[in-house]
């Protein structure tokens, strides 16, 4: 077995036996990234000069894979934006610090949808990725590099974020488990921000153990995140220890079974997790989130009108690209973010500039985040009958590159994973079977209520377990 | 607000975004696609119900208030796309002053 393949669970035993040290397993890394990258291309950039120095500096810590929105001081950060080449990150996002302080250090940096807008990761600017299990397919998105690199076995683990389900739909594509922290659970701090009121940083991993590890160094309060409340952190792993499927009450939203356009292959999938679930001692109940249908339709409100105020910051004047064709003020605005931003970018800021606009704040923006309520109530009403949730994770398994050309298209691929974004509840994808001739992953998703991850991590290994 | 048409090009430049010919026309198709898809929140009942900022609602969320070490100067301009000494270098701002 190559070091490349192993989960944090198994590297920190190794290391923690001085079988090997943190400098094999970066090696290991660097010649599956030489090996690999050019037919995945997971990573945009991966800097084994400081890998090495970082691994020789902490020989006991375990190499994650970084999203490349996450600042870590010295490296390269571009959102797989035109706007941010060449940009060096001048300090550690609170995540890294506490990826450093608990035993783990960034290696290489991971593709994405270009600002994480995207289901595919095709709106990177910087760079093509492939899915492991078919080169002809898409990884999903936006943390597409992150789950292609957990899946091909070129990372330990890696950092994703998920505004809308850019954590979970890419896992589910590239058979990994990807957790969704409760809104709030982890520090953005130094994470660029996409939509403010939704965007968390999680982990994407070969295990449940994998993930509740790394959820655990990540999660907590932090001064320089005002969104992060002084809520205690359990330990995750060891709270999840004796996790069983007897007795858990596993909720079943009739919304999210009855969708037209769902792949019979993801059908065939979930309804068979459902069946071991039920066959391995869990009881299984109708629940119904009456309001699933808006949420779409509120999400692709709130996110772009967030996005929109969050991107000003991209204006040619303290970092980024600054066109060259700029005479005045007013130009170096419009020059620098028309040169810089893809098309998808600037799509959504249109649509949020639009929908914050005056005269139009009240009927899109306002109206959208009243929606959200109803949309919150349908959660907190399900879990007092439930523990946690089982749901598809994604309409369909990875699809073919520019099979999704019209925008619309690709954001209903999100219609299960945004609902619980926009209430703020902590939610996983966890594979769950690969479709019978394509042999392409299937994840399903199970959600749990807001800060109730160690609920919902028990859920994920039970479910694991049974699947082994 | 069902018949709303969005204007991209007037949005656009409110958004400091200057837009090819191509893009505007492209554009426009598909936000009004995504303008009308979103319309349909507005037949959902709303009465009475209080509007949600955020995933978990927090006040108050304050940290104490003290000095403590900032970024280093040369840290913080060292991806300025343009500088003179310690500072960004920017084109002329205010109308009629020397630049």
């Amino acid at each position: 077995m190559e070091l490349y393949e192993l989960g944090i669970k198994a590297a920190q035993d190794g290391l923690a036996k001085g079988e090997f040290t943190s400098t094999d397993l970066v090696e290991s890394l660097i010649r599956r990234y030489r090996e690999k990258n050019g037919e995945i291309g997971a990573y945009l950039t991966f800097d084994e000069e400081q890998a090495l120095a970082l691994a020789k500096a902490n020989p006991k810590s375990v190499p994650i894979a970084i999203k490349d929105l996450i600042n870590v001081a010295g490296q390269p950060c571009t959102c797989a934006s035109k706007i941010l080449q060449g940009y060096v990150s001048p300090y550690d996002a609170t995540v890294i610090r506490n990826l450093k302080t608990n035993g783990f250090i960034p290696c290489g940096r991971c593709n994405m949808d270009e600002f994480a807008m995207g289901s595919s990761t095709e709106n990177s600017a910087l760079g093509v990725t492939r899915n492991p299990f078919d080169p002809g397919r898409v990884p999903g998105g936006s943390s597409g590099g992150s789950a292609a690199a957990v899946g091909a076995d070129m990372c330990i683990a890696a950092l994703g974020s998920d505004t809308g389900g850019s954590i979970r739909q890419p896992a589910s594509f590239c058979n990994c488990v990807g957790v969704k922290p409760s809104y709030g659970r982890v520090s953005r701090y130094g994470v660029t921000a996409f939509a403010s009121s939704l965007d968390q940083v999680g982990p994407m991993t070969k295990s449940v153990d994998d993930a509740a590890i790394l959820l655990k160094a990540l999660a907590g309060r932090d001064e320089m995140d005002g969104t992060t409340p002084d809520v205690p952190v359990p330990d995750y792993p060891s709270a999840i220890a004796d996790a069983d499927m007897k007795g858990l009450k596993i909720g079943l939203p009739k919304e999210y079974f009855e969708v037209s356009g769902m792949d019979a292959e993801v059908k065939r999938i979930t309804d068979e997790a459902v069946r071991k679930c039920e066959a391995a001692g869990a009881e299984l109940v109708e629940v119904s989130l009456p309001h699933t249908g808006y949420a779409m339709a509120v999400y692709y409100i709130i996110a772009p009108a967030e996005a929109s105020a969050n991107l000003a910051r991209f204006d040619g004047v303290r970092y980024g690209h600054r066109s060259a064709a700029s005479r005045d003020v007013m130009s170096l605005y419009l020059k620098s973010r028309a040169e810089g931003f893809g098309p998808e970018v600037k799509r959504r800021i249109i649509m949020g500039t639009y929908v914050l606009s005056s005269g139009y704040y009240d009927a899109y923006y306002g109206r959208a985040q009243k929606v959200r309520t109803l949309i919150k109530r349908d959660f907190d009403e399900a879990f007092a009958k439930v523990d946690v949730m089982l749901t598809p994770c994604a309409p369909t398994p990875a699809f073919k590159f520019a099979e999704l050309q019209d925008p619309l298209t690709m954001y209903l691929n999100d219609l299960f994973t945004i609902p619980s974004s926009l209430a703020g509840v902590c939610a996983a994808s966890v594979p769950a079977g690969f479709t019978r001739e394509t042999k392409l992953p299937v994840g399903v998703q199970f959600i749990a209520g807001g800060y109730e991850e160690t609920t919902l991590l028990k859920a994920c290994k039970a479910f694991e377990r049974i699947m082994a | 607000m069902a018949g709303n048409k969005i204007d991209v090009a007037y949005v656009a430049n409110l958004a400091r975004l200057e837009l090819t010919p191509e893009e505007q026309t492209l554009f426009q198709g598909q936000l009004e696609d995504i303008v009308k898809y979103v319309e349909k929140i507005s037949e959902a009942d709303i009465a009475g119900v209080a509007p949600m900022m955020h995933g978990r609602p927090l006040v108050n969320a304050f940290r104490e208030d003290v000095v403590r070490p900032s970024m280093d100067r040369e840290a913080a301009l060292g991806n300025a796309p343009a500088r003179v000494g310690d500072e960004f270098l920017l084109p002329k701002i205010v109308e009629g002053a020397e630049s």
